[in-house]
């Protein structure tokens, strides 16, 4: 999304607070707009709404090992650090274009990749490193892609916001918000024509919900029973307008209903409540229980520690909301866990840090050798069709 | 051969391939239980069922993007727009997704999809319903373009458009799809994207056009050889790719070009085929090439207005004898 031709572009006045506070106190209760500091519950004011907070979880009564949760805890790590090693790069100028971190959300991403079946299509919107990471993409091709190489995972050709891994069943990473969920939608259809019992994933940011695409999108798919998750991850700003500002309800739980949905409310910042919620609302979808395929809808709040892109100043939120929102970092709660079941040591954990920036330093390393892509290769992977008469 | 309506050659084309794949579906308004808006799809929902000819809501954007995404999962959709006009709400879709899906992910996703629907001027429609996309739509590389003018092409071009691996947009016309037209009784006929059909030999002016554009063209070329003017009249039938080299070809014979196209001038099909001309005839040019097009306004409903504003057969005539000094 390009930061700078966002037609919500962040206040240019310095008091967004003041408005935002007034626009609140006019607005509907924001029940899904209060991230993981909300009651552990609350109650929905339409039907069909399932609440997937504060369930207590512990990795044994999800059936997860101890060696599950360090993997998952490992990829967000993987996630947390290769992000941040490329926002250094960006300041570098190694890496050019957009580049949006997916810092704070990476429950979400490993919650839902684990939930579900490798196989199961995932498409996404711009923020896509975390998703990659978690379906398996290499740091080394995601890397090589974000510095322009030949080795990237889409040859250099896609960037930040493109990134793709088909072996992986990952469908990209998608430039304009919303354009990819009626893809995802199709994706499912797809599932449901071959009968492969298949279960598509489509993530969108809060601001993608004001997009027509999803709301013809989210109609297709109950009208035919699409296997598919359409997964608003309502990190609670479109770049820097807050969903508050953005809609007249700001209760995005409630665009499921209209269209015949069943809904799930997730806290997005707790790794077992993606995950069980993930393998619950897949399983269903994809009809493992009675063979009857459906869509859901499901809004996973989280929040992004990050700016929009690299060059957000980020005067819509207070340094207040974001401190208290450290708290539930979903990696130290992990980690906390883990400790406290003694799932592993203090040790065990400081080598899969250190493993996990070996990894990431070794990417850097591959995507610094890695060639530019031969200026030949502009002209491939346009068609299929391999003999394209282009106009020289 | 048999004698078909244009329909008929299009619902041929589709009900073979959906028989000899299971991968293609037709999705669209209208396209299943009301048998189709201009009876393309007629019978077609007896014969495969509701889950291969699927009818949508009017969400153009929701469900070309839907077959975008099946069509990366492998499946062959045909996706049937009621017109063209329709597709700008959907236009994201077409330009963002199912042109540039390939080339972002580096080869690794394809398109196999067809888009198909009633394209240009259909009468008093005014100008919300009276648009040629040819212009808009060539422009995006990663997509093919087809504009057969008659049923033997539309038959054997939309079969090709099926099992191509990329995305093709294939457009008709509602003026034509009553146009009855010989077809071949082949058992598999398909024709190449991207070639040209020199459909008459003359060796004064070469008329370039297509779709509808092409039976004003013919009709011209009639009525010059009264007058004493031979003209050959070539069918691009594919957009893009457009198969220059037909026209580069005779062009080096006639020494003249009309371009006849039904978009709007500026940045049309007609300026691009001319631009490329000069550029590989320029030494061979006899005269100025000559285009006719909608005129650079939006299209008017008084029956007077919308018959100054289409190309016509007058224009091609006097187009044509501009080339020759007449």
């Amino acid at each position: 999304m390009a930061a700078t031709t966002k037609k919500t572009s962040a206040p240019k006045k310095k008091a967004p607070a003041a408005k935002a506070a007034a626009a609140k106190a006019s607005a509907p209760k924001a029940a899904s707009g209060k991230g993981a500091n909300g009651a552990a519950g609350f109650t929905p004011d339409v039907p069909d709404v399932r609440i997937y907070r504060g369930s207590g979880h512990t990795h044994e009564s999800l059936g997860l090992s101890a060696d599950d949760v360090l993997a998952m805890y490992r990829n967000m790590l993987l996630q947390r650090r290769f992000e941040e090693r490329a926002a250094q790069m960006y300041g570098r100028q190694k890496i050019a274009g957009f580049l949006h971190l997916y810092i704070g959300q990476e429950a979400v991403s490993t919650g839902a990749v684990w939930a579900t079946r490798p196989t199961d299509p995932i498409i996404t919107a711009y923020r896509d490193h975390g998703l990659a990471l978690a379906r398996g993409m290499s740091s080394d091709s995601g890397m090589a892609e974000l510095f322009g190489k030949i080795d990237g995972c889409s040859r250099g050709k896609g960037g930040s916001m493109h990134f793709f891994d088909v072996s992986k069943h990952f469908y990209g990473g998608h430039g304009i918000v919303g354009g990819q969920i009626p893809v995802g939608v199709g994706m499912g259809f797809a599932s449901k024509y071959k009968g492969d019992g298949g279960c598509a994933m489509v993530f969108f940011g809060d601001g993608a919900i004001n997009q027509g695409a999803f709301h013809e999108a989210a109609n297709l798919a109950a009208l035919y029973d699409v296997p598919v998750l359409i997964i608003v991850e309502n990190n609670e700003y479109a770049m820097g307008t807050s969903v508050e500002r953005a809609r007249g309800d700001a209760n995005l739980y409630k665009q499921g209903y209209p269209y015949g949905m069943t809904t799930a409310v997730v806290d997005g910042m707790d790794l077992f409540e993606v995950y069980g919620a993930f393998r619950q609302l897949a399983d269903q979808a994809r009809g493992a229980e009675d063979g009857q395929t459906r869509p859901f809808f499901v809004e996973v709040q989280t929040y992004r520690y990050r700016g929009h892109s690299m060059s957000d100043p980020q005067k819509y939120r207070t340094k207040e909301e974001m401190e208290s929102k450290k708290g539930e970092d979903p990696i130290i709660r992990t980690k906390m866990y883990i400790l406290e079941h003694e799932l592993a040591t203090q040790p065990d954990l400081d080598q899969i840090d250190e493993e996990v920036k070996a990894e990431v330093m070794a990417a850097v390393d591959f995507a610094e050798q890695s060639p530019l892509p031969d200026v030949s290769t502009m002209y491939e992977d346009v068609y299929v069709q391999e003999d394209y008469p282009f106009i020289a | 051969m048999a004698e078909l309506q244009f329909r008929e050659a299009l619902r041929d084309a589709m009900t073979e391939e959906m028989e000899r794949d299971d991968t293609v579906f037709l999705m669209g308004e209208e396209v299943a239980e009301y048998d189709g808006a201009y009876k393309v799809s007629q019978g077609m929902l007896d014969q495969f069922g509701p889950e291969r000819i699927i009818d949508t809501p009017i969400s153009e954007s929701g469900f070309t993007g839907l077959g975008i995404g099946a069509a990366i999962m492998g499946l062959r959709p045909i996706i049937e727009f009621m017109t063209w006009n329709f597709t700008f709400v959907a236009f994201d879709q077409i330009v963002s997704n199912a042109a540039k899906v390939r080339y972002m992910s580096g080869g690794q996703a394809r398109v196999p999809i067809v888009m198909r629907g009633g394209n240009g001027g259909a009468g008093q429609l005014g100008a919300t319903h009276s648009n040629s996309v040819e212009a808009f739509y060539s422009n995006v590389p990663g997509l093919k373009i087809i504009a057969p003018s008659n049923p033997d092409d539309a038959k054997g071009l939309l079969k090709a458009a099926i099992r191509d691996d990329d995305p093709v947009l294939f457009l008709e016309s509602e003026l034509m799809f009553g146009l009855k037209g010989e077809v071949s009784d082949d058992e598999d006929y398909v024709l190449p994207i991207g070639k040209a059909r020199i459909a008459r030999e003359g060796d004064d002016v070469t008329i370039v056009a297509h779709s509808k554009s092409y039976w004003l063209a013919m009709e011209a070329a009639e009525e010059l050889a009264k007058q004493g003017v031979e003209a050959t009249v070539i069918d691009p039938r594919t957009i893009r790719p457009f198969d220059t080299g037909a026209v580069i070809d005779s062009v080096k014979q006639t020494n003249r070009l009309v371009i006849v196209d039904e978009s709007q001038p500026f940045g049309g099909i007609a300026s691009e085929i001319g631009f490329q001309i000069q550029q590989a005839c320029f030494d061979h040019l006899d005269a100025p090439i000559e285009r006719v097009t909608a005129k650079d306004v939006p299209a008017p409903y008084a029956k007077n207005l919308i018959e100054a504003w289409m190309p016509s057969v007058d224009d091609t005539i006097a187009a044509a004898k501009r080339t020759l000094y007449m």
